[in-house]
């Protein structure tokens, strides 16, 4: 009987202390902590830069939301997954921070995400790349926003077999990573009528890659794909260009190169490579006026992860201003309702898996004579539809979809 | 009777520092400080220069975070059997690196532990790339809940000082007065009768044993376990906490470990984040350079020339 009478008091005051947190911003002040890499691997596809897109997108709002001023607070969390966890849970606890934003490695994303389970903030996550983000790891306010391994591999592999490369050979990382995304494309490549003739693996991380691109020359297949990242992606090209490659008729495929990538390797090294971008600054209009923008801050165009956390950050504050709180259940009930439609995604929807399905593109870089000017490097294929990239909501194995 | 004070003073200080720092970066710079003392044991008491400590370390952690996020086990039976974990493997290492002295026996410890590092970036229990996540943090003998923070921390307090003693208690034992004479002359020691090898292991599977306490510990304190804790990059940052804080001191590692662990947090959230790594190396730059003690050593170097 006493248990009764307590457990009911429980519930009206967690009643009443839901109700006072509909109607008011926690604190006086709605914050946003972008966790990135500042200085290691992925500080030119992130780092500073995902900072400037978050500081933009509040300067656009114009500062405040619902009545409250908004702030940035930002951390280097060097990829390291508990640092990340401390500087999060730090943030929550010490600091206010309604939601954590970027979060580049799927290491540090998964840290944060538990952070975020516990003190039910909101994770705006950009940078991080797998797809158990938005599946087996998913948490009902984690939001995956800019791309995903699935999206990536799968995009590329069904859109390139549609574009006629129908054999495939393959230059693979030795780790779970590096095969999980060859059995992701192998399975699309092989379901659209496409052949594999083979695959290499490599030692992670590998800095000669000759005899590696030499098997994949031999194999005569029409794409080579490079179902690895980082720096090994990087050196696999620039030795597929001195073995002349895709001078000599053969494509790669690079399932996880960005914009930063193609401008460290040069057009000369890169050209011809194909590839699967969440963004490109030279779309439209649109996206050219926010890329100038973001240009005359950072002297560099951004990648797809800088403009995702812009517009992350932007559709977070409009859930906030419709509904006047940032109480996290709502806004994120609220950034579900409503269709994501900036600069970057163009009705793009917010799945209960947390994942945020819009458009992507299959690009191809430019030789150094198309070229019009600096930053111009890609050239549009085709536009893969979000649904194809990031497959049906039925398929994903998220619990609390 | 002023060393009792001291001593009363510092656990005193220990205990009301979650009221007035953050306890989550207070239990990370306490498991960072066991970490450093116990690599201390062997380096500055041994003389050997283990480069592969992040494999008992990070070992431990993903042994423990396996026994208590899939087999369910409570959470100090889980943190027992990391460590234990990490004596098998330290006893493993051990023996076979050494036989080797100087660069040769770093480079031994430094290339078995880059296998260790190859297995958990194989192997399916470890999560690979993505670490092990969500490990629960539990509740100490069933009795006190360790999501709080306040709790946690005075768990973290007790396995460290329990570690803390173990070390203390071996470097001033006659087992720690051999360690020290082979350090010093090995030939000398085994004239004298002493079975160098077997001091050199217990010592070394010690160093293992208590490296692995602290990384089961920082597991559960974190909820997780990822490859940066088995990476050497661990290895040669624990290095720096020992050289910084002062080799073969007792307190030098933990007081280098605190500085290291506190200058990364608050760096990293300020305008000089994409500095960090930069400004370590300096700091160990300046620190080999000028005081070449470390900070405790320097100190103890000072007190003792006032007092002549």
């Amino acid at each position: 009987m006493k248990f009764l009478k307590n457990f009911m008091v429980g519930v009206s005051v967690l009643a009443l202390s839901a109700g006072a947190a509909q109607a008011e911003i926690s604190d006086g002040v709605v914050k946003i902590g972008v966790l990135t890499d500042m200085s290691g691997t992925y500080s030119d596809v992130a780092g500073p830069g995902t900072v400037t897109a978050a500081e933009m997108a509040i300067e656009d709002f114009g500062g405040t939301v619902a009545g409250a001023p908004i702030e940035v607070v930002s951390a280097d969390h060097q990829n390291k997954a508990d640092v990340a966890a401390n500087k999060a849970r730090e943030w929550g606890d010490t600091q206010q921070v309604d939601a954590f934003a970027e979060l580049v490695t799927t290491s540090v994303a998964m840290a944060v995400f538990e952070v975020a389970k516990q003190q039910n903030k909101i994770a705006l996550v950009s940078g991080a790349a797998s797809s158990p983000l938005t599946n087996d790891a998913c948490i009902p306010s984690g939001l995956h926003w800019t791309y995903n391994t699935r999206a990536l591999a799968v995009g590329t592999g069904s859109a390139i077999v549609k574009e006629g490369g129908d054999s495939w050979y393959f230059l693979t990382a030795d780790y779970a990573f590096g095969e999980s995304l060859q059995r992701d494309v192998t399975a699309v490549v092989e379901a659209g009528g496409g052949k594999v003739l083979g695959a290499s693996k490599h030692p992670f991380p590998a800095s000669d890659f000759s005899s590696f691109v030499l098997q994949a020359q031999a194999s005569g297949a029409k794409i080579i794909g490079l179902a690895n990242a980082g720096g090994d992606t990087i050196n696999a090209i620039k030795a597929a260009n001195e073995f002349g490659i895709v001078s000599a008729g053969q494509k790669i495929a690079g399932l996880l190169v960005f914009l930063s990538d193609v401008h460290a390797l040069g057009l000369e090294t890169a050209q011809g490579l194909l590839m699967t971008a969440s963004f490109y600054w030279d779309l439209n209009d649109e996206t050219r006026a926010w890329s100038q923008r973001f240009y005359e801050r950072t002297g560099k165009m951004p990648t797809g992860v800088q403009a995702g956390v812009y517009s992350s950050v932007t559709h977070y504050l409009k859930a906030i201003e419709a509904t006047g709180t940032d109480d996290t259940d709502t806004v994120v009930a609220k950034m579900r309702e409503m269709p994501v439609d900036d600069f970057f995604a163009q009705n793009g929807v917010l799945r209960s898996d947390g994942r945020m399905v819009h458009d992507m593109y299959l690009a191809e870089v430019k030789s150094p004579e198309e070229s019009t000017g600096p930053w111009d490097y890609l050239k549009i294929v085709r536009v893969i539809p979000g649904e194809e990239a990031y497959g049906p909501l039925s398929e994903s194995t998220c619990p609390t979809k | 009777m002023k060393k009792y004070l001291a001593y009363a003073l510092l656990l005193t200080l220990l205990l009301v520092a979650p009221l007035l720092f953050y306890p989550v970066l207070l239990m990370k710079v306490l498991c960072f400080a066991l970490f450093a003392s116990a690599f201390n044991l062997i380096l500055g008491y041994g003389g050997l220069l283990s480069f592969g400590h992040a494999a008992f370390f990070g070992g431990a952690a993903y042994v423990t975070g396996h026994a208590i996020k899939v087999w369910g086990l409570p959470t100090e039976l889980g943190i027992l059997t990391g460590t234990a974990a990490a004596m098998v493997l330290g006893l493993l290492v051990g023996v076979l690196a050494i036989r080797r002295q100087g660069i040769y026996f770093a480079m031994i410890t430094l290339a078995l532990a880059q296998m260790v590092y190859f297995v958990f970036i194989r192997s399916g229990f470890t999560g690979g790339e993505n670490g092990l996540q969500g490990i629960p943090r539990g509740t100490f003998l069933g009795l006190v809940d360790l999501s709080n923070d306040r709790a946690m921390y005075y768990f973290v307090l007790g396995v460290c000082l329990l570690g803390f003693g173990v070390i203390a208690r071996a470097v001033h034992s006659p087992f720690g007065q051999v360690l020290r004479a082979i350090r010093d002359n090995e030939p000398r020691a085994t004239s004298l009768g002493y079975n160098i090898d077997r001091y050199k292991l217990l010592a070394f599977v010690i160093s293992a044993t208590i490296a692995g306490l602290a990384g089961a510990t920082k597991s559960v304190v974190f909820q997780l376990a990822s490859l940066t804790d088995a990476h050497w990059h661990m290895s040669g940052e624990v290095v720096l906490m020992t050289l910084l804080g002062g080799l073969g001191t007792i307190f030098g590692p933990a007081v280098g470990a605190s500085l290291i662990v506190t200058l990364q947090n608050t760096l990293s959230s300020g305008p000089l984040g994409a500095w960090v790594t930069v400004i370590m190396g300096l700091i160990f730059i300046i620190c080999v350079l000028a005081f070449r003690k470390g900070i405790v050593g320097e100190l103890q170097a000072a007190l003792r020339k006032s007092f002549n």
